[in-house]
This record gives structure tokens, C-alpha cells and sequence, in this order.
């Protein structure tokens, strides 16, 4: 990919250049978010249950290497056929694998952030496998030669009318023909002939049970169903932080994903999956592709306990505004930006710096995530390490010396102030990337340590 | 050392010290003042349909109204309802030989009020591809099966053996394009859930 030279920031000035669809897009995330909201207050019991979220998966960390060994053998019980990868590589190597012993060259696909974190696609079509990805907004972003761009949403980035030219273009609709109805029943007919054709489905993970060795798969279309239910074989891949201990918990983590996600209650179809049908071969792949080295980091183990909803992406202001693609990575926004320094702190050191810090993400997540804690603690470690961005670089020397001087701090707010109350053209520049596509505000006349040192004598 | 051996040794080595499961029980005491009212109220929201019926002859007037068998392909798992349904069900056939079923008629364990969903396992199902792969969905569950929230949900699931189970809640849907709401992605385009007073 032609992105990965370019930072995050650079990534984000092309998605800004078409102001109307940054607005579009904010607002579509934002009306996501209000949906989320409206959602979560009608349980009273709402914070209860993240807090609750949150101590069942540190406990799950805490004793993640227990957890695994009980859910191999409950699952290896259950006639389910247990596969270990220890990176991206083996586990392409293992999927490769399972379809060149059934003699298969087509394969359908369900969503799984994993297998786009371990680009499987490409990997399997360097092999001659073709792969067609089930979910309408996977497919989209399929047909379109894209990543998706939010790990709930991934065509969230594309107007219909884009959307209908590429259906004109590879599945014969009409030109200019961008009812969503329509689109959408033209991709059920072709996915259906998909479904019934495929002998082989791989579906992603939303929870597995150590107790019982069953995993659990939520989707709003039924395509993981329809591909798993329809084939010979059914190739499941989860990241090794995807348990929880027991059944019961399900109940808490149900409740939170879907209300944080989108505001609907549950997903339409919660499967639970535990033996393979009569006839039928059921895979299931453990992935570490480092998970072990996060859990290692103290300040950024948390991140393991994400269960991929999407919340911190919706609210944040940064996201909203420079798109999912800018990030660079499978998993774009808030957590992604925690979650690949981990993998290439070289490649990715520009994404902690993708944040106001404004906390926002924290607030929202349901497993309690200190998500912008976290993203400050990266930026500390790239510097340290030498791998910040060198724009940045300066900016936090400077930052890190004026917060540790009163003088210096009261001075630079009121040389901040001057400067764009007597010379807006200086902050309005090129060399500052925070008026780039915006207004600046209007400065306030006094700051509050002025404010307060005038009126308090009063 | 395979590589089961590598990730299990490097998580042992980088898990922290033991912390403590939480107590989950107390979210069961939540429930609501009348269940069903919420049950209709949510699943209503989600898409669905609710009928309060007394009996399956109501359920199967309710169908006929809106179905002949005759012309598309009803299929029925509720026992009771099979003279409404196309031609007998053969247990166990090829999934694909599902492909044409217009309306599959299923009864289900019991049901959630808080997500209007419905907890279903295959033995009620004959095949995992039936719910998925018909146009439409019905499901007959007994008014004395309606669950408060999740938590009891799986309180009643407790330790219960199955291949295959899940929750259903609505007509399948999407919002990918352009968040505009569309029912009916890959599975059923409706569901109507007969709550039945026995
Ligand atoms: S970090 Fe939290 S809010 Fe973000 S996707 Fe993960 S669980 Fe959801």
C-alpha cells in the first residue's frame, strides 16, 4: 500500500481536502454516538455493568494462561480442532493450510479485524485463493480495493452514489442507481449464490468461553451464520484476549458491546457455537501476533481488554474528522493507535500524536479502557525510544518545559493570545497544522490566571 | 517449542498477579414491572412483530393470511403447525435444500424482554441454516417464558448441553450504506414472534 509512507497527519490533509464530506462524516459518527447514548441511559444499571466488564477481563489477563489451557481442552472436547499461531505469518500459513487440505480455492468470509490485522486477503490471493468478504460494508470496501475504515462501520468513509457506481461496475446494477434498498438486495443475491457455493467459511470471534470451550459470533445481517452453517468447513480465528471465563458473563458483555456500538440492544443474531455440525469440520485458530508482548506492558496491558465496539472511534474528534484510513493500521482510531505502536513502534509512532486527549474515548468505552491516558504514556515511550515524529518532537520539549515553569506557562498563554488577537495571519500559517481547514477561535481578552489574580483582590 | 508452548509460556511470564472475578449475580435481580410490554415495545423498535395469541389455531390463521403455502414454501418445525406448512420437513436434509423456504415457522426456548430477542438451539431447528436462510421468520414461545434481561438468560441456559444456540432478535439488517436501515441483508427479511398465553 502506497499509505504506509505517509503519516497520519498527511493521511488525514487528503480526507480534508473534500470539506463536505469530512462534515458528512462527523456528523453520520456523532448521530451514531447520540444513538449510543440514548441507549445507555435507559439502563440505570449502565456503570455498574462497565465496571463489572472491566474486572472480568482483568481477571481474564490476570490469568490468561489457565483460561487458554481450559478452553483448548473444553473445545478439543467439544470436537472442535484447536490451532495455535504465534504471529500474522503462521496463522495465514494455518488457514492456508486448512483450505489446500480440502483441496479449496474459494472461501467466504465473515467480519474479523484479525484476519485484516493479519491481511489474510492478500495473502491468500498471493496463493491463488479468492476470498469474498460476507458483510455488506466489507464487500463494498472489497470491490472498492480498500481496508475498511471503522472496525464496526467499514464502508462508513463511502457516499452511495460511490457505492452504486461500484455495483454498476461489478455487479451489473443500473448506473446511477444508489438506493441503499437496492443496493443492498442486489448484494444479498450475489452473496447468496456465495453462500450456497462456498465449502469453506471463516468467520472472526467476539467472545469464547474458557468453560466450555464455545465461542460466540455477533453479527446484524446473519452472514457469519449463513457462511459457517452452509459450508463443509468452518474456519474460526480469535485473538488469544478474546476470553472470558464462564457462560454467565456473556450476559454482561452482550449488554455493553452492541449498546456502545450502535445503540441497538443486541445484534440480531448472537451465535453461539460449540460443536461442529454432523459431517462438518470446525477450526478454531489462537492468535498471540503480539498480545503476549502487550500484556508484558504494564501501562498499555489494558488495551487486551477492548472488545472492538467501535465507541472510542465514534466519539472521537479526531476520528471523525481525518477518517479511518489515515490511521494506517487494521484497527484505526483511539484503540488502534494503543494497540499497533505495540506491533512497530516505528511504523506506527505517529498515531498516539492522532489525539486531542480530550478523554472522550475513556468516557464511552465499556470495559473501562484509560484510553487517553494510555495514548499519552505511548507518546512519552516513542520519545524516549527516539521514535516520535520530529514536528512533534520539538513540540513536546517545548510543551514539557513551559508546564514545568509557571513563568513560562503564563507567558506563552499570553504570547498565544497577542499573537492571534494582533497577528492571526502568524497563527493562520502553514506551520501550524491546527488552523489547517479551520477558523481559529477568538481569543479571550484575559486568560483565568489573569482573570483570578484581578478579581480575587476585589 | 511449538508454538502453544511460546504463547503459553510468554503469557504465563507476562500476566500480572491474580485479580479477583467479580461477583455477577446481583444483575439478575433486574427485572421490569411487565415484561411482555417490553418485550413487544423493543422487538417492535428492532424490526420485528409481536402477536399475543391464545392458541395455535390463531397462529396458524394469522400465517394463512399472509402466506400460501401453496405457492412458496412454508416450513414448519412446531409440530402443531405442520398442516399449515408446504410438506413435511425431512430431519437433517442438506442445508442447501433450504435455499427456496419462503416462511420457516420455529418455536424457541424462551425469550429477553430487554433486546426482544429469542434464544434458539438446533434441536428446535432440525438444521443451523434454517433461521438464516428463509425469507421470513416466525417463533412461537410460551408467555410463561419471557426473560426480564440477559442476565437470567443465561441463568436459565446455566450449564445446558447444545451443538449450536443463539440469540435472535429481529429481521436480519444493515445500515452499511450510508447508515441508511435496510431489513433483510442475508437472512430473514421479517420476524414475528407469536407469544403464546398457555
Ligand atoms: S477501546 Fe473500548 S470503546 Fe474502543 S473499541 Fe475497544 S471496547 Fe470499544
Amino acid at each position: 500500500m502506497t499509505t504506509e509512507t505517509k503519516d497520519h497527519a498527511e493521511l488525514a490533509e487528503i480526507f480534508n481536502k473534500d470539506e463536505d464530506r469530512v462534515d458528512w462524516h462527523d456528523e453520520t459518527l456523532w448521530w451514531i454516538r447520540a444513538k449510543r447514548d440514548k441507549s445507555v441511559h435507559q439502563l440505570p444499571e449502565w456503570e455498574a455493568l462497565r465496571e463489572a466488564a472491566s474486572g472480568i477481563k482483568h481477571n481474564v489477563l490476570s490469568n490468561l494462561n489457565a483460561y487458554l489451557q481450559e478452553f483448548e481442552s473444553a473445545a478439543k472436547a467439544n470436537g472442535i480442532i484447536v490451532h495455535w499461531a504465534a504471529d500474522a505469518k503462521e496463522h495465514n500459513e494455518i488457514v492456508h493450510g486448512l483450505l489446500a487440505e480440502n483441496k479449496v480455492t474459494q472461501m467466504v468470509k465473515s467480519k474479523s479485524m484479525l484476519t485484516e490485522e493479519c491481511h489474510l486477503n492478500d495473502y491468500l490471493a498471493t496463493h491463488g485463493i479468492e476470498v469474498i468478504d460476507s458483510d455488506l460494508g466489507e464487500r463494498i470496501v472489497q470491490l472498492a480495493g480498500e481496508a475498511p475504515s471503522h472496525i464496526v462501520l467499514p464502508c462508513i468513509h463511502k457516499k452511495k452514489e460511490e457505492i452504486g457506481d461500484l455495483f454498476h461496475m461489478y455487479l451489473g446494477t443500473p448506473s446511477n442507481m444508489s438506493d441503499p434498498q437496492f443496493l443492498t438486495e442486489t448484494a444479498r443475491g450475489s452473496l447468496r449464490e456465495t453462500f450456497l457455493t462456498r465449502k469453506v467459511a471463516l468467520t472472526g470471534v467476539n467472545f469464547a468461553i474458557a468453560e466450555t470451550g464455545e465461542f460466540v459470533v455477533c453479527t446484524n445481517e446473519g452472514n457469519a451464520d449463513m457462511g459457517a452453517h452452509l459450508a463443509d468447513v468452518h474456519i474460526a480465528c480469535m485473538g488469544i484476549e478474546k476470553l472470558i471465563p464462564k457462560r454467565e458473563h456473556l450476559g454482561v458483555f452482550l449488554r455493553l458491546l452492541t449498546r456502545s456500538a450502535t445503540g441497538q440492544p443486541i445484534t440480531t443474531y448472537s451465535s453461539h457455537f460449540k460443536k461442529p455440525r454432523a459431517g462438518q469440520q470446525m477450526h478454531l485458530v489462537l492468535v498471540d501476533n503480539g498480545r503476549s508482548i502487550q500484556l508484558g506492558r504494564e501501562d498499555f496491558r489494558n488495551s487486551l481488554k477492548c472488545i472492538r465496539c467501535g465507541a472510542c472511534m465514534n466519539t472521537c474528534p479526531v476520528y471523525r474528522r481525518s477518517g479511518g484510513h489515515s490511521y494506517h493500521t487494521a484497527v484505526a482510531g483511539p484503540i488502534g493507535s494503543i494497540l499497533a505502536p505495540n506491533l512497530d513502534m516505528r511504523k506506527y509512532a505517529d498515531l498516539p500524536f492522532a489525539s486531542t486527549l480530550c478523554g472522550s474515548c475513556s468516557n464511552v468505552c465499556p470495559v473501562k479502557i484509560d484510553i487517553h491516558d494510555q495514548l499519552y504514556k505511548w507518546r512519552q515511550v516513542l520519545v524516549k525510544e527516539g521514535y516520535a515524529p520530529t514536528g512533534k518532537k520539538i513540540a513536546m520539549q517545548v510543551m514539557a518545559k513551559t508546564l514545568a515553569s509557571p513563568t513560562l506557562y503564563h507567558a506563552a498563554g499570553k504570547m498565544g493570545r497577542l499573537t492571534i488577537k494582533y497577528a492571526p495571519f502568524a497563527v493562520s500559517n502553514k506551520l501550524n497544522p491546527w488552523y489547517k481547514q479551520r477558523e481559529m477561535p477568538s481569543s479571550p481578552e484575559q486568560s483565568f490566571g489573569e482573570w483570578y489574580a484581578k478579581n480575587r483582590k476585589k | 517449542m511449538s508454538s502453544r508452548e511460546q504463547i503459553l509460556a510468554a503469557v504465563k511470564q507476562n500476566q500480572p498477579d491474580l485479580l479477583p472475578l467479580p461477583n455477577v449475580t446481583p444483575f439478575q435481580e433486574i427485572t421490569y414491572e411487565d415484561a411482555l410490554a417490553q418485550y413487544e415495545a423493543v422487538l417492535t423498535a428492532i424490526g420485528g412483530k409481536m402477536y399475543r395469541v391464545n392458541s395455535m389455531e390463531e397462529v396458524k390463521a394469522i400465517i394463512k393470511g399472509s402466506y400460501n403455502s401453496l405457492e412458496k414454501r412454508v416450513l414448519s418445525l412446531v409440530p402443531e403447525l405442520d398442516d399449515i406448512a408446504t410438506a413435511a420437513y425431512e430431519i437433517n436434509p442438506a442445508a442447501h435444500h433450504l435455499a427456496d423456504v419462503e416462511l420457516a415457522i420455529i418455536s424457541a426456548h424462551f425469550a429477553v424482554a430487554e433486546n426482544g430477542s429469542v434464544w434458539v438451539t438446533e434441536e428446535l431447528l432440525g438444521h443451523r441454516a434454517v433461521p438464516f436462510i428463509c425469507q421470513h421468520l416466525a417463533t412461537v414461545v410460551s408467555a410463561k417464558n419471557i426473560e426480564p434481561t440477559m442476565h437470567r438468560a443465561y441463568t436459565r441456559i446455566g450449564a445446558a448441553e447444545y451443538g449450536w444456540g443463539a440469540f435472535i432478535a429481529g429481521p436480519s439488517k444493515t445500515a452499511d450504506i450510508e447508515q441508511s436501515l435496510v431489513l433483510g441483508a442475508h437472512g430473514p427479511r421479517s420476524m414475528t414472534v407469536f407469544v403464546l398465553n398457555d
